[in-house]
């Protein structure tokens, strides 16, 4: 099967500093991407090059053969941020993508009851956002990205602001959707734990300037209960990670006092 | 944090350490019961119309320099009934009304256009930021020469006055959008048009309509001082001609029927505003 995104030798330079290596990832369909690097490792930027919400300095983002070169509906992204539109509610959040295509009333509201029935939010599509908790608001994120039935899912540390319980939870319920719906995800974290029991595959990052530098299949079997965090593959693989990841993070630090 | 814990059903409320420490009445920030608001609001008015009795009845202040409530209030009904104060009453509402809404017609678009596109804005802010310390008040003898008394300078004045400080005002509001708002409907699939219809301007809407509540009220004050100089109606020529018989009692009914007027139109324009964006009321 041919890849839905190849990302060939991109790069990012802010004015004389490389963010960003060149950088190379092919990306299956049905691939469930975490990426794991240091703060500033450039781990978001790649996200939102794919996004289009930035723009590379060199090389070039493949999605279905077509080169990227800005946002478009079909690259969903759910950020760190809440980023509901605070004046619509629920439904309307859910249905913001659906108007933008002109879809007829009447499916929009079936498409964005679906999902919000999906992310157990039913009964809370006239609340606005303010209304809502953290975990809430980003289970409504979800589905507002999903929706608009993107190709890919690109999610920038989604649960990074959630206190760890909820985190947890949502972790589960985004792992069941994609068992569910198989939507191929880049999904962005520093948290390892969250990293090895979402993925399929877990890509670390370097300390800036950020490159790949470890790229494993998860070994864990699917549908995944969350008890899978005991087995012994998978406290092997973190430990495995933990030990990369902290080497990076000691290799950014001693950059930051070195400069 | 706080928001997210309380979903899982944990105490949100810890209960304070027992102090024996007496709570004091005021505490910095901490809120007043709506009664409470209420009653406290009235008592000052009752406060101030009381040292005001207490300084023209007691003999204080001479009649000539300020009038007593109650002539203030007879003369206003003289006023009122025997010499059509209402239809002064009722030009100046028009006034008021008729040029602010010219101002805001135009600024609203223009502003918006400013806050979206940094081109126009910089076409357009620095002369714009210059034209604001313009005082409306000097303009009026130049507008009285090329519009003469008529309603046309008036509304000017009222125009000049309020639509520089209008259009910087939302253009700043517009330019605010939170950023990651933006990314994410251009994720959603949205085109430029699309993002100003129905991100930048909903986003901004809230904050325009108390900037045009702010800026209604200055349009009063500059309606007065069109009407002071060169008018033949108005709550503000009444009261150039009380000056000349000395009726203190008529010119501070004048000036307290503005008061009322901006008073209910300011709480109309704020439950306006409330009935027409709930969701920026929440979490205030």
């Amino acid at each position: 099967m041919a890849n839905i995104l190849s990302i060939r030798g991109v790069e990012r330079r802010f004015d004389t500093t490389l963010a960003l290596q060149a950088t190379n990832l092919e990306v299956a369909e049905n691939d469930f991407i975490t990426i794991l690097g240091p703060s500033g490792c450039g781990k978001s930027t790649l996200l939102r090059i794919v996004a289009g919400l930035d723009q590379q300095t060199g090389g070039e983002v493949l999605l279905d053969g077509q080169r990227i070169d800005g946002p478009g509906a079909d690259r969903g992204m759910v950020f760190q941020s809440y980023t509901l539109f605070p004046w619509l509610t629920v439904l309307e959040n859910v249905c913001f993508g659906l108007v933008e295509r002109g879809l007829p009333r009447a499916q929009q509201l079936e498409i964005a009851h679906g999902f919000i029935a999906k992310v157990g939010l039913k009964g809370f599509e006239k609340h606005y956002p303010k209304q809502l908790s953290g975990g809430m608001q980003q289970r409504t994120a979800i589905a507002r990205a999903l929706a608009n039935s993107p190709r890919m899912l690109l999610m920038d540390e989604p649960f990074g602001a959630l206190d760890h319980q909820t985190r947890e939870l949502m972790q589960e319920l985004l792992l069941g959707i994609w068992e569910e719906q198989r939507k191929t995800v880049l999904f962005v974290t520093h948290d390892i734990d969250e990293a090895v029991f979402m993925g399929s595959r877990v890509i670390v990052m370097s300390a800036r300037p950020g490159r790949i530098k470890l790229d494993r299949e998860v070994p864990l079997p699917h549908p995944r209960h969350y008890s899978v965090k005991t087995t012994p593959q998978f406290t092997e693989l973190k430990a495995e990670l933990t030990e990369q990841v902290r080497v990076e993070v000691r290799a950014a630090q001693a950059a930051m006092e070195a400069a | 944090m706080n928001r997210a814990t309380a979903t899982l059903g944990t105490a949100a409320a810890v209960p304070a350490p027992a102090t024996p420490r007496k709570r004091s009445r005021m505490k910095p920030l901490t809120p007043v019961s709506p009664g409470a608001r209420i009653a406290l609001g009235i008592s000052f008015f009752v406060v101030f119309v009381a040292v005001w009795a207490i300084a023209t009845f007691g003999g204080f202040v001479q009649k000539t320099f300020l009038a007593d409530p109650v002539s203030m209030l007879q003369s206003g009904w003289v006023l009122l009934t025997e010499h059509g104060f209402a239809k002064d009453i009722g030009m100046t509402v028009f006034r008021v009304v008729g040029g602010f809404l010219i101002a805001a017609v135009i600024a609203v678009p223009l502003g918006v256009a400013m806050g979206a596109y940094k081109p126009i804005e910089a076409f357009f802010e620095p002369f714009v930021s210059f034209a604001r310390y313009l005082p409306a008040s000097a303009f009026i003898p130049l507008l009285i020469l090329w519009a003469g008394i008529g309603e046309a300078q008036k509304l000017a004045v009222i125009f000049i006055g309020s639509f520089f400080s209008l259009v910087l005002m939302i253009s700043v509001t517009v330019g605010n959008t939170r950023r990651d708002l933006v990314e994410a409907a251009y994720t959603l699939g949205v085109g430029d048009a699309s993002l100003i219809r129905r991100v930048l301007i909903p986003g901004a809407a809230p904050e325009i309509a108390e900037q045009l509540r702010m800026v209604l009220g200055w349009a009063w004050t500059y309606v007065i001082v069109a009407e002071l100089i060169g008018a033949s109606s108005g709550i503000g020529h009444m009261i150039t001609d009380s000056q000349a018989l000395l009726a203190t009692d008529q010119i501070i009914f004048g000036i307290i029927v503005i008061g009322l007027i901006g008073l209910a139109s300011d709480l109309l324009f704020k439950w306006v505003n409330r009935r027409l964006f709930p969701w920026a009321q929440l979490g205030r």
